[in-house]
Protein backbone atom coordinates (compact mmCIF):
# COMPACT_ATOMS: atom_id res chain seq x y z
CA UNK A 1 0.00 0.00 0.00
CA UNK A 2 1.26 3.50 -0.67
CA UNK A 3 0.85 6.65 1.35
CA UNK A 4 -2.08 8.60 -0.14
CA UNK A 5 -2.55 12.71 0.43
CA UNK A 6 -5.32 11.89 2.83
CA UNK A 7 -2.76 10.60 4.91
CA UNK A 8 -0.47 13.62 4.61
CA UNK A 9 -4.03 15.94 5.16
CA UNK A 10 -4.46 13.91 8.30
CA UNK A 11 -1.17 14.45 9.49
CA UNK A 12 -1.05 18.55 8.84
CA UNK A 13 -4.57 18.46 10.39
CA UNK A 14 -3.35 17.14 13.71
CA UNK A 15 0.06 19.46 13.90
CA UNK A 16 -2.29 22.40 12.73
CA UNK A 17 -4.63 21.43 16.05
CA UNK A 18 -1.70 20.51 18.37
CA UNK A 19 -0.69 24.23 17.36
CA UNK A 20 -3.69 25.56 18.07
CA UNK A 21 -4.15 24.21 21.27
CA UNK A 22 -0.81 25.49 22.28
CA UNK A 23 -1.69 28.63 21.59
CA UNK A 24 -4.88 29.03 23.41
CA UNK A 25 -3.04 26.97 26.56
CA UNK A 26 0.08 28.44 26.82
CA UNK A 27 0.92 32.01 28.42
CA UNK A 28 4.46 32.20 27.70
CA UNK A 29 4.33 34.53 24.46
CA UNK A 30 7.98 32.52 23.25
CA UNK A 31 6.41 29.44 23.27
CA UNK A 32 3.16 31.13 21.72
CA UNK A 33 5.24 31.82 18.90
CA UNK A 34 6.36 28.64 18.04
CA UNK A 35 2.81 27.03 18.06
CA UNK A 36 2.50 29.39 15.22
CA UNK A 37 5.53 28.25 13.48
CA UNK A 38 3.66 25.35 14.02
CA UNK A 39 0.76 26.24 12.70
CA UNK A 40 2.34 27.22 9.37
CA UNK A 41 4.33 24.45 8.86
CA UNK A 42 0.64 22.09 9.37
CA UNK A 43 -0.14 24.37 6.38
CA UNK A 44 2.65 24.36 4.13
CA UNK A 45 2.20 20.19 4.54
CA UNK A 46 -1.35 20.68 2.95
CA UNK A 47 0.22 22.76 0.54
CA UNK A 48 2.62 20.54 -0.75
CA UNK A 49 0.49 17.76 -0.06
CA UNK A 50 -1.99 19.31 -2.49
CA UNK A 51 0.58 20.12 -4.98
CA UNK A 52 1.77 16.67 -5.80
CA UNK A 53 -2.25 15.42 -6.04
CA UNK A 54 -2.23 18.66 -8.76
CA UNK A 55 0.85 17.47 -10.33
CA UNK A 56 1.73 21.72 -10.42
CA UNK A 57 3.84 23.44 -8.53
CA UNK A 58 2.54 26.38 -7.45
CA UNK A 59 1.58 24.95 -4.08
CA UNK A 60 5.62 24.66 -3.49
CA UNK A 61 5.88 28.00 -4.75
CA UNK A 62 2.97 29.43 -1.98
CA UNK A 63 4.59 27.28 0.77
CA UNK A 64 7.80 29.26 -0.03
CA UNK A 65 6.30 32.72 0.25
CA UNK A 66 4.53 31.10 3.58
CA UNK A 67 8.36 30.40 4.59
CA UNK A 68 9.48 33.32 3.73
CA UNK A 69 6.43 35.51 5.27
CA UNK A 70 7.29 33.77 8.35
CA UNK A 71 10.29 34.79 8.47
CA UNK A 72 10.11 38.28 8.53
CA UNK A 73 6.78 37.69 11.16
CA UNK A 74 9.44 35.79 13.73
CA UNK A 75 11.89 39.13 13.41
CA UNK A 76 9.31 41.36 13.73
CA UNK A 77 8.18 39.17 16.77
CA UNK A 78 10.55 38.60 18.49
CA UNK A 79 11.54 42.05 18.82
CA UNK A 80 8.77 42.87 19.99
CA UNK A 81 8.69 40.54 22.67
CA UNK A 82 12.72 41.56 23.23
CA UNK A 83 11.16 45.75 23.76
CA UNK A 84 8.35 44.38 25.87
CA UNK A 85 10.96 42.44 28.05
CA UNK A 86 13.19 45.68 28.45
CA UNK A 87 10.29 47.49 28.99
CA UNK A 88 7.97 45.13 31.10
CA UNK A 89 10.73 42.35 32.45
CA UNK A 90 7.68 39.66 31.27
CA UNK A 91 6.98 37.34 28.73
CA UNK A 92 3.99 36.88 29.91
CA UNK A 93 1.10 37.46 27.57
CA UNK A 94 -0.90 38.00 30.72
CA UNK A 95 1.24 41.02 31.98
CA UNK A 96 0.77 42.43 28.35
CA UNK A 97 -2.96 43.49 28.31
CA UNK A 98 -2.49 47.02 27.51
CA UNK A 99 -1.58 48.88 24.19
CA UNK A 100 -0.41 51.45 26.36
CA UNK A 101 3.89 50.77 26.56
CA UNK B 1 -3.69 -0.07 -2.74
CA UNK B 2 -1.56 -2.82 -4.39
CA UNK B 3 0.48 -5.07 -1.69
CA UNK B 4 2.94 -5.02 -4.63
CA UNK B 5 4.14 -1.73 -4.86
CA UNK B 6 7.40 -0.58 -5.96
CA UNK B 7 10.59 -0.28 -3.52
CA UNK B 8 10.28 3.47 -3.85
CA UNK B 9 6.55 2.99 -2.85
CA UNK B 10 7.72 0.79 0.65
CA UNK B 11 10.83 3.41 1.27
CA UNK B 12 7.66 6.12 1.39
CA UNK B 13 5.43 4.08 3.85
CA UNK B 14 8.30 2.95 6.15
CA UNK B 15 9.57 6.72 5.94
CA UNK B 16 6.16 8.10 6.84
CA UNK B 17 4.90 5.64 9.55
CA UNK B 18 8.14 6.21 11.36
CA UNK B 19 8.17 9.83 11.26
CA UNK B 20 4.46 11.00 11.38
CA UNK B 21 4.05 9.68 14.89
CA UNK B 22 7.54 11.29 15.68
CA UNK B 23 6.39 14.70 14.16
CA UNK B 24 2.99 14.47 16.49
CA UNK B 25 4.56 13.22 19.64
CA UNK B 26 7.11 16.30 19.43
CA UNK B 27 4.62 18.85 18.71
CA UNK B 28 2.54 17.30 21.72
CA UNK B 29 6.12 17.68 23.76
CA UNK B 30 6.62 21.13 23.10
CA UNK B 31 3.26 22.31 23.81
CA UNK B 32 3.33 20.81 27.11
CA UNK B 33 6.98 20.88 28.37
CA UNK B 34 7.61 22.82 30.79
CA UNK B 35 10.97 24.50 30.08
CA UNK B 36 10.87 26.37 27.00
CA UNK B 37 13.97 25.52 25.51
CA UNK B 38 13.06 22.06 25.36
CA UNK B 39 9.90 22.94 23.43
CA UNK B 40 12.25 24.94 20.79
CA UNK B 41 14.47 21.65 20.50
CA UNK B 42 11.14 19.64 19.99
CA UNK B 43 10.40 21.76 17.41
CA UNK B 44 13.50 21.29 15.31
CA UNK B 45 12.90 17.90 15.63
CA UNK B 46 9.43 18.83 14.44
CA UNK B 47 10.59 20.82 11.48
CA UNK B 48 12.66 17.84 10.34
CA UNK B 49 10.09 15.48 10.46
CA UNK B 50 8.51 17.41 8.05
CA UNK B 51 11.83 18.61 5.76
CA UNK B 52 11.73 14.89 5.61
CA UNK B 53 7.40 15.18 4.42
CA UNK B 54 8.42 17.37 1.98
CA UNK B 55 11.24 15.05 0.29
CA UNK B 56 8.68 12.49 -0.06
CA UNK B 57 6.14 14.61 -1.35
CA UNK B 58 8.69 15.59 -4.08
CA UNK B 59 10.08 19.14 -2.83
CA UNK B 60 13.30 18.73 -2.50
CA UNK B 61 13.68 22.26 -2.85
CA UNK B 62 11.67 23.51 -0.09
CA UNK B 63 12.85 20.84 2.28
CA UNK B 64 16.55 21.80 1.69
CA UNK B 65 14.46 25.65 2.89
CA UNK B 66 13.03 23.94 5.80
CA UNK B 67 16.22 22.67 7.05
CA UNK B 68 17.98 26.15 6.36
CA UNK B 69 15.65 28.94 7.05
CA UNK B 70 13.56 26.93 9.54
CA UNK B 71 15.46 24.66 11.79
CA UNK B 72 18.88 26.06 11.13
CA UNK B 73 18.20 30.22 11.25
CA UNK B 74 14.45 30.72 12.81
CA UNK B 75 15.10 28.14 15.73
CA UNK B 76 18.65 29.91 16.49
CA UNK B 77 16.51 32.72 16.46
CA UNK B 78 14.56 31.73 19.23
CA UNK B 79 16.69 30.28 21.19
CA UNK B 80 18.54 33.30 21.26
CA UNK B 81 15.90 35.24 22.38
CA UNK B 82 15.27 32.46 24.75
CA UNK B 83 18.71 32.89 26.53
CA UNK B 84 18.59 36.55 25.81
CA UNK B 85 15.52 36.96 28.10
CA UNK B 86 15.89 34.00 31.11
CA UNK B 87 15.24 30.43 30.96
CA UNK B 88 14.42 29.65 34.29
CA UNK B 89 11.35 31.50 34.32
CA UNK B 90 8.69 29.59 35.88
CA UNK B 91 5.31 30.07 33.83
CA UNK B 92 1.98 31.13 35.24
CA UNK B 93 -0.79 28.56 35.78
CA UNK B 94 -3.39 30.30 36.47
CA UNK B 95 -6.35 31.19 34.21
CA UNK B 96 -7.27 34.63 33.02
CA UNK B 97 -10.58 33.47 31.74
CA UNK B 98 -11.68 30.78 33.84
CA UNK B 99 -11.66 27.16 31.80
CA UNK B 100 -9.33 28.40 29.07
CA UNK B 101 -7.64 25.45 29.20
CA UNK B 102 -10.52 23.05 29.09
CA UNK B 103 -12.32 25.32 26.25
CA UNK B 104 -8.90 25.03 24.35
CA UNK B 105 -8.60 21.26 24.37
CA UNK B 106 -12.23 20.61 24.04
CA UNK B 107 -12.21 23.18 20.62
CA UNK B 108 -9.10 21.57 19.17
CA UNK B 109 -10.19 17.81 19.52
CA UNK B 110 -13.26 19.13 17.35
CA UNK B 111 -11.69 21.00 15.17
CA UNK B 112 -9.55 17.49 14.83
CA UNK B 113 -13.10 15.92 14.12
CA UNK B 114 -13.78 17.97 11.68
CA UNK B 115 -11.12 18.08 9.39
CA UNK B 116 -10.62 14.09 10.22
CA UNK B 117 -14.68 14.09 9.30
CA UNK B 118 -14.44 16.39 5.87
CA UNK B 119 -10.63 14.30 5.07
CA UNK B 120 -12.14 10.70 5.21
CA UNK B 121 -15.41 11.38 3.59
CA UNK B 122 -13.77 11.36 0.41
CA UNK B 123 -13.76 15.59 0.26
CA UNK B 124 -10.04 15.66 -0.99
CA UNK B 125 -10.65 12.00 -2.45
CA UNK B 126 -8.06 12.55 -5.43
CA UNK B 127 -5.59 10.13 -6.44
CA UNK B 128 -1.81 11.79 -5.90
CA UNK B 129 -1.49 12.86 -9.94
CA UNK B 130 2.95 12.75 -9.08
CA UNK B 131 5.24 15.42 -9.90
CA UNK B 132 6.95 13.60 -12.54
CA UNK B 133 6.33 16.12 -15.36
CA UNK B 134 6.73 18.94 -13.50
CA UNK B 135 9.75 18.07 -12.06
CA UNK B 136 11.19 16.95 -15.07
CA UNK B 137 14.83 18.36 -15.07
CA UNK B 138 14.61 19.07 -11.29
CA UNK B 139 12.64 20.20 -8.35
CA UNK B 140 14.86 23.49 -7.79
CA UNK B 141 14.96 24.49 -11.81
CA UNK B 142 11.37 23.80 -11.77
CA UNK B 143 10.41 26.03 -9.00
CA UNK B 144 13.04 28.55 -9.83
CA UNK B 145 10.95 28.64 -13.46
CA UNK B 146 8.12 29.71 -11.59
CA UNK B 147 9.26 31.99 -9.20
CA UNK B 148 10.75 34.13 -11.90
CA UNK B 149 8.14 34.03 -14.65
CA UNK B 150 4.60 33.52 -12.92
CA UNK B 151 5.50 34.43 -9.41
CA UNK B 152 7.71 37.59 -10.29
CA UNK B 153 5.96 40.02 -8.71
CA UNK B 154 5.33 38.30 -5.58
CA UNK B 155 8.75 37.38 -5.44
CA UNK B 156 10.44 41.05 -5.46
CA UNK B 157 7.04 41.69 -3.16
CA UNK B 158 8.45 39.27 -0.11
CA UNK B 159 12.20 40.83 -1.10
CA UNK B 160 10.62 44.62 -0.31
CA UNK B 161 9.20 42.72 2.38
CA UNK B 162 12.11 41.22 3.92
CA UNK B 163 13.93 44.43 3.97
CA UNK B 164 11.17 46.37 5.89
CA UNK B 165 10.89 43.42 8.59
CA UNK B 166 14.83 43.97 8.81
CA UNK B 167 14.74 47.41 9.22
CA UNK B 168 12.27 47.30 11.43
CA UNK B 169 14.07 44.70 13.73
CA UNK B 170 16.72 46.85 14.12
CA UNK B 171 14.96 49.94 15.31
CA UNK B 172 12.88 47.18 17.70
CA UNK B 173 16.43 46.46 18.90
CA UNK B 174 17.85 49.60 19.31
CA UNK B 175 15.04 50.42 21.60
CA UNK B 176 17.39 51.11 24.92
CA UNK B 177 20.01 48.92 24.01
CA UNK B 178 22.56 51.83 24.01
CA UNK B 179 23.22 52.74 27.57
CA UNK B 180 25.73 54.39 29.18
CA UNK B 181 28.72 56.74 27.89
CA UNK B 182 26.27 57.11 24.92
CA UNK B 183 23.34 58.66 26.18
CA UNK B 184 24.34 61.84 27.16
CA UNK B 185 25.64 63.22 23.54
CA UNK B 186 22.91 62.10 21.97
CA UNK B 187 20.19 63.39 24.10
CA UNK B 188 22.56 66.80 24.31
CA UNK B 189 22.21 66.61 20.49
CA UNK B 190 18.26 66.06 20.77
CA UNK B 191 17.55 69.23 22.61
CA UNK B 192 17.41 71.19 19.36
CA UNK B 193 13.77 70.96 18.51
CA UNK B 194 13.55 67.08 17.98
CA UNK B 195 10.57 65.49 16.15
CA UNK B 196 8.33 63.52 18.38
CA UNK B 197 6.25 60.87 17.63
CA UNK B 198 4.76 58.20 19.51
CA UNK B 199 5.64 54.73 19.41
CA UNK B 200 7.75 53.47 16.65
CA UNK B 201 6.45 55.56 14.32
CA UNK B 202 9.35 57.07 11.66
CA UNK B 203 7.02 58.62 9.23
CA UNK B 204 7.58 61.78 10.56
CA UNK B 205 11.12 62.14 10.76
CA UNK B 206 13.01 63.24 8.20
CA UNK B 207 15.62 61.05 8.94
CA UNK B 208 14.08 57.75 10.07
CA UNK B 209 16.99 55.87 11.58
CA UNK B 210 19.21 58.08 13.37
CA UNK B 211 16.32 59.84 14.76
CA UNK B 212 14.60 56.66 15.87
CA UNK B 213 18.09 55.25 17.09
CA UNK B 214 17.92 58.46 18.94
CA UNK B 215 15.04 58.21 21.11
CA UNK B 216 15.80 54.83 21.65
CA UNK B 217 18.51 56.07 23.41
CA UNK B 218 17.21 59.08 25.30
CA UNK B 219 14.12 56.80 25.84
CA UNK B 220 17.00 54.23 27.72
CA UNK B 221 18.45 56.79 29.37
CA UNK B 222 14.83 58.14 30.75
CA UNK B 223 13.90 54.84 31.88
CA UNK B 224 15.98 52.06 32.59
CA UNK B 225 14.67 48.67 31.78
CA UNK B 226 14.00 46.79 34.96
CA UNK B 227 11.91 49.91 35.94
CA UNK B 228 8.33 49.14 34.43
CA UNK B 229 5.45 51.11 34.64
CA UNK B 230 7.13 54.81 35.15
CA UNK B 231 5.40 58.02 34.23
CA UNK B 232 5.75 59.92 31.93
CA UNK B 233 5.42 57.89 28.53
CA UNK B 234 4.08 60.80 26.56
CA UNK B 235 7.24 62.59 26.55
CA UNK B 236 10.03 59.82 27.46
CA UNK B 237 12.58 62.50 28.28
CA UNK B 238 11.64 63.39 31.50
CA UNK B 239 11.95 67.25 33.37
CA UNK B 240 15.53 66.08 35.36
CA UNK B 241 17.34 64.57 32.13
CA UNK B 242 16.20 67.20 29.62
CA UNK B 243 17.11 70.02 32.18
CA UNK B 244 20.62 69.05 32.27
CA UNK B 245 20.57 68.46 28.36
CA UNK B 246 19.41 71.79 27.16
CA UNK B 247 21.33 73.90 29.24
CA UNK B 248 24.03 74.42 26.46
CA UNK B 249 21.80 75.35 23.64
CA UNK B 250 19.72 77.77 25.74
CA UNK B 251 22.73 79.43 27.31
CA UNK B 252 25.43 78.43 25.45
CA UNK B 253 27.90 80.94 26.45
CA UNK B 254 27.80 79.87 30.17
CA UNK B 255 30.01 76.89 31.59
CA UNK B 256 28.14 74.19 29.66
CA UNK B 257 28.56 70.54 31.58
CA UNK B 258 31.85 69.01 30.68
CA UNK B 259 30.30 65.71 28.90
CA UNK B 260 28.14 66.97 26.59
CA UNK B 261 31.30 70.09 25.24
CA UNK B 262 33.14 67.42 23.02
CA UNK B 263 30.28 66.11 20.79
CA UNK B 264 28.43 69.10 20.71
CA UNK B 265 30.49 70.61 17.56
CA UNK B 266 29.58 67.37 15.08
Amino acid sequence: MTVGPEAYLLLSATLFTIGVAGVLIRRNAIVVFMCIELMLNAVNLTLIAFSKVNGALDGQVLAFFVMVVAAGEVVIGLGILVAIYRRRATTDLDDVNLLKG
Amino acid sequence: MVLAATAAQRAELVVFAVLAPLAVVTALAMVFSRNAVHAALLLVVNFFCLAAFYVLLEAQFLAAVQVIVYAGAIMVLFLFVLMLLGVERRESLTETIRGQRTAAVVLGALLLAGVTAAVLAGVFHTPAGGLAAANRGGNVQAVGRLLFTRYTLAFEATGVLLLIAGVGALILGRQGRDTGEQDSPRSADESQGPVRTGGFGVGASPDPISHSGRRGADRSAAQPPDRSGEPGEGDPRPAAVGAAHEIPTSAPGESPPPTTTPEASP
